[in-house]
């Protein structure tokens, strides 16, 4: 019988890693498995140009239909899978279908935190991370005037700066004391809460939300507990997501804020993978022991390592972590993993819109935050890779230049 | 629909017409291309949907922002003169015509 490889999950995670297969001739079966109607598609214009323009109608397709008949890729859409016979490697799905496979990848993903107040279900309260909600939430936001946001973090604020942009009146609550407070540095959280704040956008931070107020059968505002009420007629709650493991967890996988990997991406059977947002695993970068990562980068960069491990190529997974925000003019990029850092130092004006912050450790560089400053994040990602060190006194000097340290610390790239 | 020529690495050529409005990447996935990978979904940020358009027609393209400049130092194959990236090209009636070549690799 023909070998299997079932993934299930296709997000980017899932995807990459049924296309890094292919593109390295593995000759067996390839079942990519999702619980969406759609194929493939992209998820990161959702929360920014796709909201802005109302007559777009595609989301950004990953690859053309026609890329997963050309490739032997077997798509199974609107399916989910409900259960795993590890010791028989059989996954059995809820068409009633059972699979046996090879080798099992958990591209689960994660799912939206939801917020359990009174009024949380009322037509006019969104969520949004598929292109279903995406699609509801334009279709409210351009007939909006009022939107409160729940939650400070990258799509409540990618969000807050679009709707600003089509003229709606935003109010943000956030429970921390600023914005981002859990992924960027004071310095950079500072800036975005002010140029935010310029554009009108309203912040109310240190609250906590009571309840959504139900007018008639739909929203109307939100109180919070301190008693404070303000009218809305679209909430978006962005507080964040749970990573997908109970598959994993029912089938007795280690769980540890996520399905726990090695630096392989194996879960504790070797014939099961997790990768992507789902996904816990050692990361160099990182000051912690474990992370677990919601980004494009880390979606695609485990799903080639995946994929090479499956075809006997292993290598534990050492991509350097970058992400990015846009949020109206603010283009925020981060390379490396800034937790747990002690010192900031900022180059370029942080009372404008174009700066760098440098994050160390004692003393050594854990990563760089930018905004607008597109040449600092490329070099920072390259001297993070190639373990370039950079003190504090070189990131404050403006006259160090980085893109130059880069290209001389940048390993040989074969020619294409 | 103005058309668009690719040009794969081996010299293969694929014609496609493309919606006007959408950007070249797009144009290019929904036509059939599948020399553009486009990690990012198109937000200037993974440099993995370069294209090398031929010097005639750069003169008609929307310049080169500084994010775009940045990434395409970031490509995997060669950045030359004629690189762009294609998520960052607007498709136009103007643009009926348009040659672009593929990099051997984007990832």
């Amino acid at each position: 019988m023909t070998a299997t490889v079932a993934i299930v999950g296709a997000g980017l995670a899932g995807f990459q890693v049924a296309s890094s297969l292919r593109d390295q001739q593995y000759p067996g079966r390839v079942l990519l498995i999702g619980d969406e109607p759609h194929r493939p598609y992209h998820r990161p214009p959702l929360s920014k140009a796709f909201l802005l323009n109302a007559s777009e109608e595609l989301p950004v397709a990953m690859r053309p239909d026609s890329y997963y008949a050309d490739k032997k890729i077997e798509v199974l859409s609107s399916t989910r899978a409900v259960s795993v016979d590890r010791t028989h490697r059989k996954l059995a799905l809820d068409n009633g279908s059972v699979i046996d496979f090879e080798h099992l990848v958990l591209a689960v993903g994660a799912r939206n935190r939801p917020l359990h107040v009174p009024g949380y279900d009322l037509p006019g309260v969104f969520f949004l991370r598929h292109l279903d909600e995406a699609r509801a939430l334009r279709v409210r936001l351009h007939k909006a005037k009022q939107a409160v946001v729940i939650g400070a973090g990258f799509i409540g604020l990618e969000f807050a700066a679009a709707a600003r942009k089509l003229g709606v009146a935003v109010t943000v609550l956030e429970v921390a004391d600023r914005p981002m407070s859990r992924a960027l540095s004071a310095p950079m959280s500072e800036l975005f809460a002010r140029e935010h704040a310029n554009s009108g956008i309203r912040f109310l931070f240190g609250t906590q939300l009571k309840r959504l107020i139900d007018d008639e059968g739909r929203v109307a505002g939100v109180e919070t507990v301190e008693g404070a009420v303000i009218d809305a007629d679209l909430v978006l709650i962005g507080i964040g997501v749970i990573p997908n493991v109970e598959l994993a967890a029912t089938c007795n996988l280690e769980i540890r804020n996520g399905i726990a990997v090695d630096a392989n991406l194996s879960t504790s059977d070797p014939h099961i993978s997790a990768l992507g947002d789902c996904a816990s695993y050692p990361s160099p970068y990182a000051a912690e022991d474990f992370v677990r990562l919601e980004s494009v980068q880390n979606a695609s960069d485990q799903g080639r390592c995946v994929a090479a491990r499956i075809l006997g190529r292993a290598s534990p997974y050492a991509a350097v972590p970058w992400f990015w925000s846009d949020q109206g003019p603010l283009k925020l990029q981060i390379a490396g993993l800034t937790m747990g850092h002690d010192q900031t130092v900022v180059r370029g004006d942080p009372a404008g819109i174009s700066c760098s912050v440098f994050c160390f450790r004692e003393g050594r560089l854990l990563g760089v935050e930018t905004v607008n400053r597109p040449a600092d994040h490329m070099a920072a990602r390259r001297l993070i890779g190639n373990h370039v060190v950079l003190t504090p006194a070189d990131a404050a000097d403006e006259g160090v230049d980085l893109k130059q340290l880069a290209a001389a610390a940048a390993a040989q790239i074969p020619a294409c | 629909m103005p058309k668009i020529t690719f040009i794969k690495s081996d010299g293969a050529e694929l014609v496609i017409d493309a919606k006007e409005g959408a950007t070249l990447m797009q144009a290019g996935i929904d036509g059939g291309i599948n020399g553009i990978v486009a990690e990012c979904g198109g937000c200037c940020q993974c440099a993995t949907c370069h294209v090398y358009v031929a010097a005639a027609w750069q003169g008609r393209l929307s310049a080169v922002s500084e994010s775009e400049d940045a990434m395409l130092d970031n490509t995997v194959c060669d950045r030359r003169p004629e690189s762009r990236l294609s998520c960052e090209i607007k498709i136009t009636q103007e643009l009926d015509g348009l040659v672009v070549r593929l990099p051997v690799r984007q990832v």
